[in-house]
């Protein structure tokens, strides 16, 4: 386990490859709580943050753990932690906590069935909409959704630099078989990366909240440096100070929200879906993560067998690209059959864009094996 | 041993400057605390001590979590964060590993740390990582209405326990004695010197530290138990408080109905922090590397 096997090709599985490439974007602190199937990340940590500098602490629970993650933030650390879903819904609230304190972090649940305690060591999709409306009030979020070994080293990349970028959290999920199946993944060096922005102005004139750019996105300030700051989870002022008037909460909550719709369009074009056969295709396979593996095979067979059929596989599900589906209804799709291991999420998603001229069906189980190429040909033939 | 007496008083009141002696260190337009509470003085004792030691907001951050206290982090001007109930302290964690230099505080209430955060409570005790956690103990929930609290006594009225409450409270400092925290302490709010000096000590502690700061509520505890007002309260509280030197935490008794309350210094055993042990940590791995 080092990260000095740069640019060769190696063999290793999700979970691993998510840990080193959060290591090399630079992550130096992990605060995280055993679960499976996520559990690796932490072993992979625990060994290899101490070799580059970096702190790992397994806290006493994912509410501790997360909520470490933000004050690690706010010393001017990249940090992270690792879940699945019964974890994630404990960490809830402080999803919500950096949202509104606009803190860089990444999570990474590795989905696995639920509700409730459900199938640990199993493969699912289930916790789509749970990675998008994870805490209360008013809110947006960045989720990327690898589907192979070299994703899930790239994803945490470009999930660090998502966070820093826009100051929010950002969740990355992968699932129980992308998380722990063993595929050649090359640990490149070759990204960019992106730190936060920092204090625009001298201390005695720092707010922390002040916006002073058309992105909206307030300069960062960290304890430890020179500057004082006051953040709350309360709806505040530029100051930091609590206002509980209701045209501060819509000033508060607009811009919060606005900074990342605004940037939908970038984001997708930074983490982009993947399309084949779009110029001529009548019907649509849309698919992401693990379940989207089967779907090039199945769609060749059916091409082959003269069928007008194309596939989506999305990359990053929130914010939702509404820029696809635009796409897709401009280049006259007739139907999109969304591929989901749930029991319809995405779907939803997409049925909200039936306006465009496509129908909308899915193959919706909510099962805990990804579908077969033959399955996935003989519900195609069933719409096309 | 230092005790806690035998720590000078601050220096002469010459060099106080006109105004407020903290002014720069406090953001008093946050302070929104009833008139005769004792979390104000809490705040100018820790701020107080960050003075004396020579520290400036580069070198320190406050936390707190969700309540009267939890609203106490906005009074401070340095680094400082109002986080989410209950979870102050591992917010606080995750702050002081991941940079090590900064004396982090954690200032919150009795509910906030010992219900809802009592779990990280007795994890950073365990840890005994660097952090020093003052809680204002009120014994009820002041800022939500006055509801039961894990500290309030058998028999006493909250909005809650109308009929008196029934469950046994927390001993605060046993439980941090039994969790592992290498310096405990329990002082009267009032007692703003023995407050400063012993926040000075749990400062030179290597490890965590709890001090337990008795701070009567009046506006809920008070009216309900028909304790009086404020200085009523304060009086209250005085009578009932004996500082005992040495005294070990198994016998840090807490009991209104007895009229007795001791405080004091409980555990003065200073021991390697957590962060400390990280570094070893991060020095053997590279070596083995």
């Amino acid at each position: 386990m080092s990260s000095d096997r740069n640019g060769k090709l190696i063999l290793t599985t999700g979970n691993y490859a998510s840990a080193e490439g959060a290591i090399a974007v630079g992550c130096r602190y992990f605060g995280g709580y055993p679960i499976t199937p996520s559990s690796e990340i932490a072993h992979y940590m625990s060994r290899r943050l101490p070799q580059v500098g970096g702190t790992f602490i397994q806290m006493e629970d994912e509410l501790a753990s997360i909520v470490s993650v933000v004050g690690a933030s706010y010393a001017g650390v990249k940090a992270m932690t690792a879940t699945s879903g019964p974890g994630l819904s404990l960490m809830a609230e402080t999803v919500g906590l950096g949202f509104m304190l606009e803190a860089p972090m990444v999570i990474i649940t590795v989905m696995r069935g639920g509700p409730s305690t459900g199938q640990p060591t199993k493969a699912s999709q289930s916790d789509v909409m749970q990675t998008r409306y994870l805490s209360h009030g008013d809110y947006e979020m960045i989720v990327l959704a690898p589907s192979t070994v070299q994703e899930c080293y790239d994803f945490s990349i470009y999930g660090f630099n998502l966070a820093e970028k826009y100051r929010t959290p950002v969740i990355i999920a992968t699932d129980g078989i992308v998380g722990q199946m063993m595929e050649p993944v090359r640990y490149h060096s070759n990204f960019e990366i992106i730190n936060r922005k920092p204090p625009q102005v001298s201390p005695d004139e720092y707010q922390p909240f002040q916006v002073l750019d058309e992105d909206l996105i307030p300069g960062m300030a960290t304890a430890g440096s020179e500057y004082n700051f006051y953040v709350t989870g309360l709806t505040h002022d530029d100051t930091g100070s609590p206002d509980m008037t209701p045209e501060r909460a819509v000033k508060l909550i607009t811009r919060l929200c606005d900074k990342i719709r605004r940037a939908r369009t970038e984001i997708h074009e930074y983490v982009p879906w993947e399309e084949q056969h779009l110029d001529d295709a009548e019907v649509v396979i849309l698919s992401y993560g693990i379940n989207s593996r089967g779907v090039p095979e199945a769609v060749e067979r059916a091409r082959e067998k003269g069928h007008k059929v194309g596939l989506i596989r999305l990359r990053t599900l929130w914010p939702f690209p509404e820029e696809l589906m635009e796409k897709l209804g401009r280049l006259g799709v007739k139907k999109i059959i969304v591929n989901e291991m749930n029991y319809g999420q995405i779907i939803r998603e997409v049925e909200r864009f039936r306006h465009l001229g496509f129908k909308v069906t899915g193959s919706l189980v909510p099962t805990t094996i990804p579908f077969s190429p033959r399955f996935i040909y003989e519900e195609l033939l069933k719409e096309v | 041993m230092t005790t806690i007496d035998e720590i000078p008083a601050p220096k002469s009141t010459d060099e106080i400057p006109e105004d407020h002696p903290l002014h720069e260190r406090l953001n008093l337009h946050r302070f929104i605390f009833c008139p005769g509470c004792l979390i104000g003085s809490a705040i100018t004792s820790i701020t107080s001590c960050f003075v004396e030691r020579g520290l400036t907001s580069k070198d320190y951050a406050v936390v707190s979590g969700i309540g009267c206290t939890g609203r106490s982090s906005g009074c401070f001007n340095s680094p400082a964060f109002h986080t989410t109930h209950g979870r102050a302290i591992p917010f606080a964690t995750g702050l002081k590993l991941a940079n090590p230099k900064l004396e982090v505080v954690v200032l919150s209430g009795d509910g906030d740390l010992f219900a809802i955060g009592g779990n990280h409570f007795i994890h950073a005790c365990r840890r005994n990582i660097e952090i020093t956690v003052l809680c204002i103990n009120n014994n009820v929930y002041g800022m939500t209405g006055g509801q039961c609290a894990p500290t309030t006594q058998i028999g006493d009225l909250t909005t809650t326990t109308p009929y008196g409450n029934i469950e046994p409270p927390f001993n605060l400092v046993s439980l941090a004695a039994a969790s592992g925290a290498s310096y405990v302490a329990r002082w009267p709010g009032y007692d703003t010197l023995r407050l400063r000096n012993s926040i000075l000590k749990a400062f030179d502690n290597p490890g965590f530290s709890f001090i337990e700061v008795l701070a009567p509520c009046f506006t809920q505890y008070g009216r309900k138990n028909k304790l009086g007002d404020a200085v009523q309260m304060l009086d209250w509280i005085k009578n009932q408080v004996r500082i005992i030197p040495n005294c070990p935490p198994h016998e840090a008794e807490f009991d209104f109905k007895k009229g007795r309350i001791v405080c004091g210094e409980f555990v003065d055993a200073p021991r390697e922090g957590f962060s400390q042990k990280i570094q070893q940590l991060r020095d053997m791995a590279q070596k083995k590397k």
